[in-house]
């Protein structure tokens, strides 16, 4: 059902676009949660629905519907969001944000094989169409394993539910891995898309929704201090880290076989570096963004010596952190002769005017030193010192530090005089930290994303070509790792193995300790 | 931990925050603005403690002004600290007696931020035109509250947008955001002409008298204002041709929104606490146009002509002409 709108349509006199304290609300909708039970609908889709609820940007009436293999009624799903969101939504809970959601929740029972349980969820999408005004227009939200989107993709469009009527939308929300290589990227989407036309298909990459990754654009583009020098005349190179100080715990399953570099590099760190190099787009819509982000793309140019310039490897027993942890290979359920890389880190180069000569080198890892995933953009050494060289014994490369997570900020470091000494100039750092991330105001990843698949909103989220441009890059490397043998151990709590050193020692270079 | 300074200077507070600073390890300062809030004795409390929780999102240097103009010889007490309520912010709480208590701005001034905005926020009583006040002089934004006038609100309201400046905002603006935001997402799902309207409030509230300027001056309709026992707005009601749309709060927290061929939904809509009406204010420090319009309204509605009826800022279409109003405004806004 949609909405009988009177025949004359004018433009709302209420909205001005000077008035900008008016937050845009999302229309009348709604969204169906496939997974429900799982780790990502209780820990960060359900409390990010909440959170929007409670700072009055869902829209009255919205509707929640919930699908899972459980004999449950709608009061035991409503149980489940609330025992999520308690616990894991970061504003406060309110009884009558709680009241003006709870009356929206729905259950479906059922397989995703299951031609009964689709049925009800067509009529129950209906029912809510009429009970709470939802206008046709609702979001599936895939937080199952991939394997499973063929099934479900398919049902809803078997149970006509991927058809929005006029004037109404239908929207698909997946997560990452967006397949596990190029060809498997362009199966998954070819299911996808044989149901959803590409602009109604959300991919998340949560690390898109954080704010610090949208101060990126800010800081490059809003000032006139970086862009000058964001340029191979005065860059060195970039370091991106994205650090994990846990072990692989219950993602057995899911890890074992994909690896650090599937896992990471492919979505979150070439997203990263999208961002820090690319051009400044014409505008920030959706289109422009992704034009310059995928020029970026198209020109990445990996090593021809992958056994060089790249490295690989795998925590083995140790202390981390103070505790006594297993390797890898010893967690649950890994087989023993797994040879899945838990480091991960490559050099790739830019082949454009700007960035010709300027490696940026990509890490990630789990059990390393400690949580921690920033952007360093390393300058190079001043063309001349009118100092002794024991002047500047311990002066370093200027740098640039875009810190993600988890404080987030931005250091600029740089040399100073050392107070008392005649000439004796040494590293300091310039620090900010702007606000809290106990603030109402400044958003989680997912609230931002939800919200924006709401709006239909689409610049956050990477589209089609992103993804298989960034497989193209990294499949050659991934296969090169497959052909030659196990990835280097590293002792859990430090950074990484010896080759990671030694890649960039080969440049003359080394890893920043973040 | 807050350092005492007796019979003090503005420039032994600076040196004092500085020390403070430094003994805290981190000299850097990522503060962004100044809070200049002028209060008194009683309210100082609650309103620092606001003002420090707002800090968390605004990182600011907080100058709490307490005047004590009968207080004796003219004297500069103050107290010092930094952080404090998660906040990473600096603190003063100046008390200045006697004469200097007239001279207030010559303790704010030294003591303003370099370069950063400057915002001043009078919990309670303002003055009638707050930027000719010294210290609102010294703030390109003006947060005044008069619904902590009491009985007189509607009146204090009246006087605040007669002096309107570019700059100046109420609190009692602040709290129609939601409903605004809700309007207009009303008028968004069902875009019909609007009729007539109808705002419900308790009496003497200043959020009721700007809510129907608003409409007012967006929709050129009448807007009936009826009266209820709150708390504070408790219905708006739009007519259109095809029914009515209507926000409707009966206990202030939970409201019901209607819209016609639809069915009825709950809405929470709870009455923000000050902590989050001011950091709605900070969030944008430019002057509020939207509010400036409003105002205007308001002046128009009331048979008043505002003080700076001139075109607002550069950027900005003129607004709608203030001549005074012949029109009687009772207790309906009369349309054209
Ligand atoms: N967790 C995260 O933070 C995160 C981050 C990024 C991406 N992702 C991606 O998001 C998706 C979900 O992740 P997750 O961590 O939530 O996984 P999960 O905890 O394993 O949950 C998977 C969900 O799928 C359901 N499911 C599995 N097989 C099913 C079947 N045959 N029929 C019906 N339901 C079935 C499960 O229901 P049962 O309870 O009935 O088994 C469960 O609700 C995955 O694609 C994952 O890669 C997750």
């Amino acid at each position: 059902m949609t909405l009988t709108a009177p025949a004359e349509v004018l433009l709302n006199p209420l909205r001005d676009p000077q008035d900008r304290r008016l937050p845009r609300i999302a229309g009348p909708c709604g969204m169906v949660i496939f997974g429900v039970t799982g780790d990502l609908s209780r820990k960060k889709v359900m409390p990010a629905i909440y959170d929007l609820a409670n700072r009055g940007l869902l829209p009255p009436g919205f509707g929640l519907v919930g699908f899972a293999r459980r004999d449950w009624a709608d009061q035991d799903f409503t149980q489940i969001v609330h025992d999520s969101v308690k616990q894991h939504s970061r504003t406060p809970f309110r009884e009558e944000v709680w009241q003006q959601m709870a009356s929206g929740f729905r259950f479906v029972p059922g397989d995703f094989a299951d031609d009964v349980a689709f049925e009800q969820l067509r009529e129950t999408i209906q029912e809510l169409d009429r009970e709470r005004g939802t206008g046709g227009n609702h979001a599936f939200y895939l937080a199952i394993p991939p394997s499973f989107f063929p099934d479900v993709v398919s049902q809803l469009k078997e149970h006509g539910l991927s058809q929005p009527d006029t004037g109404s939308w239908r929207r698909v929300v997946v997560e990452k891995p967006f397949g596990h290589d190029l060809e498997s990227a362009r199966k998954l989407n070819a299911i996808i898309s044989e149901v959803f036309p590409p602009e109604s298909v959300f991919r998340i990459d949560h690390y898109l929704g954080k704010e610090t990754v949208q101060n990126i654009l800010a800081l490059r583009f809003a000032n006139q201090l970086f862009e000058p020098v964001w340029n191979s005349n005065y860059v060195d190179h970039v370091q991106i880290t994205m650090a994990e100080d846990i072990g692989i715990g219950s993602r057995a399953g899911y890890y074992d076989g994909i690896g650090a570099a599937r896992d990471v590099i492919q979505n979150h760190l070439v997203q990263l570096m999208a961002l820090i190099a690319m051009e400044e787009p014409v505008s920030f819509d959706a289109h422009s963004l992704r034009v310059e982000k995928q020029k970026v793309l198209r020109s990445l140019r990996t090593p021809s010596r992958l056994d060089l310039h790249t490295s690989r490897g795998q925590y083995t027993a140790g202390w981390a952190g103070g505790q006594k942890v297993p390797g890898y290979l010893q967690e649950e359920d890994i087989p023993r002769s797994s040879t899945t890389e838990t480091f991960a880190a490559i050099r790739l180069d830019i082949d454009t005017r700007r960035w010709a000569g300027v490696p940026f080198y990509l890490r990630t890892g789990k059990r390393l030193g400690r949580r921690v995933t920033e952007v360093a953009v390393m300058f190079k050494r001043a063309p001349h010192l009118p100092f002794d060289a024991a002047e500047t014994e311990e002066l370093g490369q200027n740098a640039l530090v875009i810190r993600v997570q988890p404080d987030e900020g931005v250091t600029v470091r740089f040399g100073a005089k050392v107070p008392g000494t005649a000439m004796e100039i040494r590293d300091v750092n310039m620090d900010f930290a702007y606000g809290g991330t106990f603030v109402e105001s400044s958003p989680e990843a997912y609230e931002r994303l939800v919200l924006d698949v709401l709006l239909g909103d689409p610049p956050l989220f990477p589209q089609l070509e992103e993804v298989e441009l960034s497989w193209q890059m990294l499949d050659p490397i991934i296969d090169y790792w497959a052909d030659h043998g196990k990835p280097d151990p590293y002792e859990s709590g430090t950074w990484g193995p010896r080759s990671a050193v030694e890649m960039l020692a080969r440049d003359g270079r080394v890893w920043r300790r973040p | 931990m807050a350092i005492e300074l007796t019979d003090t200077t503005a420039s032994e507070i600076a040196a004092a925050l500085l020390t403070e600073r430094r003994k805290a390890g981190s000299p850097a300062m990522g503060m962004v603005l100044t809070l200049v809030v002028v209060t008194d004795e009683g309210d100082h409390y609650d309103a620092i403690k606001v003002a420090k929780s707002v800090s968390r999102e605004h990182p600011s240097r907080i100058l709490g002004i307490i005047r004590r103009p009968n207080r004796g010889a003219a004297s500069l007490h103050a107290e010092v600290s930094i952080g404090g309520s998660g906040s990473s912010g600096e603190t003063v709480i100046a008390r200045l007696s006697g004469e200097l208590a007239r001279h207030s701005e010559s303790v704010v001034l030294p003591l303003l931020l370099p370069d950063s905005p400057v915002v001043a926020w009078w919990p309670r009583k303002a003055p009638d035109d707050p930027a000719e006040d010294p210290i609102g002089a010294l703030a390109q934004r003006r947060i005044t509250d008069c619904a902590a006038s009491g009985t007189t609100a509607s009146k204090t309201l009246l006087t605040q947008a007669v002096n309107y400046s570019p700059g100046n905002t109420d609190l009692s603006w602040t709290r129609l955001t939601p409903w605004r935001a809700l309007l207009a997402a009303a008028l968004d799902q069902y875009p019909a002409r609007i009729r007539s309207g109808r705002v419900e409030a308790e009496r003497n509230n200043p959020s009721a008298d700007l809510l129907i300027a608003w409409l007012w001056s967006r929709l050129r309709v009448d807007v009936e204002r009826t009266f209820s026992k709150g708390p504070g707005l408790t219905s708006v009601v739009l007519s259109t041709g095809g029914g009515d749309i209507e926000i409707c709060r009966p206990g202030g927290r939970l409201a019901h929104f209607t819209i016609p061929n639809s069915p009825n939904r709950p809405v929470a809509l709870k009455r923000r606490e000050t902590a989050e009406l001011l950091a709605e204010e900070l969030r944008r420090l430019d002057p509020d146009d939207v509010y400036a319009d409003t105002v205007h309204a308001l002046c128009r509605l009331a048979g008043k002509t505002a003080k700076a009826d001139v075109p607002q800022t550069g950027k900005r279409r003129t607004s709608t002409s203030t001549r005074a109003q012949t029109a009687k405004h009772s207790q309906t806004a009369s349309s054209r």
